[in-house]
């Protein structure tokens, strides 16, 4: 009996030590192809990203975003493109394209989303719906007005469109819970498309 | 015996010319007095019963005593004083009997009931108030400028109060903003006024105007201490002057013959009922603890809204003869949902939304109006009433269609006619003043998505701006607006009636 017991306790640790074995050689192998694509991928869009110098500490592969601010002249949404890092799949690229918006703006532009505001998550749903939920900072600390707010929703709104294919429309959550407005004005409850409307060309000097 | 002894020789007093006003923030209402000897007595009953107070004669002590929370009051009946919490004070006469009741000095007020109640009170004998409480009174004086014509009146407001004007039926209307009137006596009317009425409505001051007059001009200023109106009244000849209060039909172009002085006024009233426009519900954007957009110097957009939802409901209740349902006439929170759900109760026919607006620049000014952008789902539901039309039996054996539609996308099977109100919201303001970048604009505006009617929104000013924060403080400033929304209203409002017309 007992030797039937370590019998069956040594082949179990036979099997585990074989299991064990295969999920290093794949972990192994993810990394090195990894590697391989960043090395493909990433010094073109480094060079892209020359013009910016907002650019965080350079080891860490980056991408050039387009992210939405205001105009210098807070009349209208400003694209404007900027280094955000890597990340890996279009959830994780989603969450530093979003942190990076909630960052102050880069002069002259004006920031659009109150200081404070924490992006709690960012999820994208097989229909193609993007959840940007936001900590209660970006209701409770907003200045208020519909223009602001107009232009708030649609800097988050294109921001995530622009940047990731997979996503058409997205809608804002705050706190974790679908919510009316943020100052009162432009109605959160359903998810957004992208509106250009907005959005006024500048010039590359601004 | 003792008290019998005072109330002898004046058993029978004299009611003065008139009663107290007792104004709490309930409302008011006459408290009467009595003359005895030349002093004024109200009588401890009637104190007793409006201030909730224990009256117990003491015969043995010679006096009343007069009890409130565990406080108490010994009023003399053979000297002219009380014991007042034992403080002594002194007042004008001893308690005093008529019959069977017994009166104190209407002094005993201030001087011994005031300093133990729980409420602040204050007598104001020249305008014959009793105040209880936290209670706005605004002291008005009146005063005839200029006899003329044109005849020149002043009003005086102290302290500085949102006034609102109108001018209907011969009678220019003053309304004042507080919970009283603290009036001095009117002057004797003159020119081409034919009366001066303070207080009828209760915060109102009415000047009746002479036959012969033109349309007034009404002007509104501000100061920190006071507000003044001064109106001005010319003879009906010299009337034709453009820039008088009411504002002309701006959907009729100009008539080469001789303008009409009061043209929009006077014919509305008979056709009002037969319009489609009965009811308009004005929503003041924000309030109570949602303060809305706080301009640099401290203004808030609550209070601006407020004051201009007021100032319009006024013009168009005295001149267009249209219901108005105000969303909230106070300072308090309420939710969209709840703002659309008064429209829609009201059954208006016309939903505003006023609010004052704000930009990440400061440079940004100028007024703008929303009405509504429907989604995908909005876009689903308009083409769904618009394909499908639900079909009731009524009583009588008859059949009535019934719109069927999403509560909350009630606004979809109006926006055509949103976008024609918007459009003409927007060029009656921009003749009264500056427009924003963007005049003209549809956005997912959460108020308008639930207003089953027509339905826009102003941006009257950006409060970001530091001019325009200034500007939209004034009466004036906020007249000039009014006038501009009311201009569309009647544009629409003949919109109305004509698309209803067969």
């Amino acid at each position: 009996m007992t030797s039937r017991v370590a019998w069956l306790t040594r082949v179990t640790r036979k099997r585990w030590l074989q299991v064990g074995a295969v999920v290093v050689i794949f972990a192994v192998a993810a990394w090195g192809a990894n590697r391989l694509l960043e090395r493909m991928v990433v010094p073109q869009t480094v060079q892209q990203a020359a013009p910016t110098p907002t650019a965080p500490a350079a080891s860490v592969p980056h991408i050039i975003a387009t992210l939405y601010y205001g105009t210098s002249d807070g009349q209208a949404l400003a694209a404007v493109k900027r280094e955000v890092p890597l990340g890996d799949g279009p959830r994780a690229q989603g969450r530093q394209i979003l942190e990076s918006e909630l960052e102050p703006a880069p002069e002259p532009f004006h920031s659009l989303i109150p200081p404070g505001t924490m992006l709690r998550a960012f999820y994208i749903t097989d229909r193609g719906d993007a959840f940007v939920d936001l900590s209660p900072e970006v209701s409770t600390m907003h200045p208020g007005g519909s223009t602001n707010e107009l232009l708030t929703v649609y800097a988050i709104v294109n921001t995530v469109t622009a940047n990731l294919s997979s996503v058409e429309r997205v809608q804002i959550l705050i706190g974790g819970k679908q919510a009316d407005t943020l100052a009162g004005h432009v109605d959160l409850r359903r998810p957004f498309e992208r509106d250009t409307a907005l959005v006024r060309e500048t010039k590359a000097t601004e | 015996m003792v008290l019998l002894l005072i109330s002898g020789p004046h058993a029978q007093g004299t009611a003065p010319t008139s009663p107290l006003t007792l104004i709490t923030r309930d409302g008011r209402r006459p408290v009467p007095t009595t003359i005895l000897n030349g002093q004024e007595f109200i009588a401890l009953d009637d104190l007793a019963s409006l201030f909730q107070l224990t009256v117990r004669e003491d015969t043995l002590a010679g006096g009343v005593t007069i009890s409130y929370k565990g406080r108490t009051i010994v009023a003399s009946a053979d000297q002219a004083m009380a014991s007042v919490n034992g403080r002594v004070v002194t007042l004008p006469a001893p308690v005093a009997r008529v019959g069977r009741r017994l009166l104190v000095p209407v002094d005993f007020i201030p001087r011994a009931l005031a300093p133990i109640y729980d409420s602040p009170i204050d007598l104001r004998r020249a305008s014959r108030l009793l105040i209880v409480g936290t209670v706005r009174v605004a002291r008005v004086a009146v005063r005839l400028d200029a006899v003329g014509p044109p005849t020149r009146a002043i009003v005086e407001i102290t302290p500085a109060l949102l006034v609102s004007t109108g001018y209907d039926a011969g009678r220019v209307l003053v309304r004042i903003e507080t919970d009283a009137l603290d009036a001095a006596p009117s002057p004797a009317p003159a020119g081409l006024i034919d009366q001066i009425q303070t207080g009828t409505p209760a915060t109102t001051i009415a000047f009746a105007l002479n036959p012969r007059s033109g349309t007034p001009r009404v002007s509104t200023t501000t100061t920190t201490e006071s507000t003044r109106v001064t109106i001005e009244i010319p003879l009906a000849a010299q009337s034709q002057d453009t820039n008088t209060a009411p504002a002309p039909q701006p959907a009729q172009p100009p008539s080469p013959a001789a303008p009409v002085p009061t043209p929009s006024s006077a014919p509305a009233l008979p056709g009002a009922a037969a319009a489609r426009l009965q009811t308009l519900v004005i929503d003041a954007g924000h309030g109570g603890d949602d303060v809305g957009v706080r301009g640099v110097k401290g203004t808030l957009e609550k209070q601006i809204t407020l004051d201009v939802a007021r100032k319009l409901k006024m013009l168009i209740e005295t001149r267009l003869g249209v219901r108005v349902v105000m969303t909230r006439d106070d300072d308090r929170a309420i939710a969209p949902d709840e703002r659309d759900a008064i429209a829609n109760n009201s059954k208006a026919d016309l939903f505003l939304s006023l609010h004052a607006n704000g930009a990440p620049s400061a440079t940004v000014k100028g007024t703008e109006v929303y009405y509504l952008r429907l989604d995908r789902a909005g876009e689903d539901a308009r083409r769904s009433v618009e394909a499908t039309e639900l079909v009731l039996p009524v009583v009588g054996g008859a059949t009535r269609p019934i719109d069927v539609i999403r509560w909350d996308l009630a606004q979809a099977a109006h926006i055509d006619a949103s976008s024609r109100f918007a459009s003409m919201l927007e060029e009656e303001l921009e003749k009264h003043g500056p427009m924003g970048p963007r005049p003209l604009q549809q956005a997912p505006m959460r108020v308008l998505s639930g207003a089953n009617m027509p339905a826009a929104l102003v941006e009257i000013a950006y409060l970001t701006n530091a001019d325009q924060e200034q500007n939209v403080q004034s009466g004036d400033f906020q007249m000039t607006l009014v006038q501009g929304i009311y201009d569309a209203i009647v544009r629409f409002r003949a919109y109305l009636e004509a698309s209803a017309a067969p």
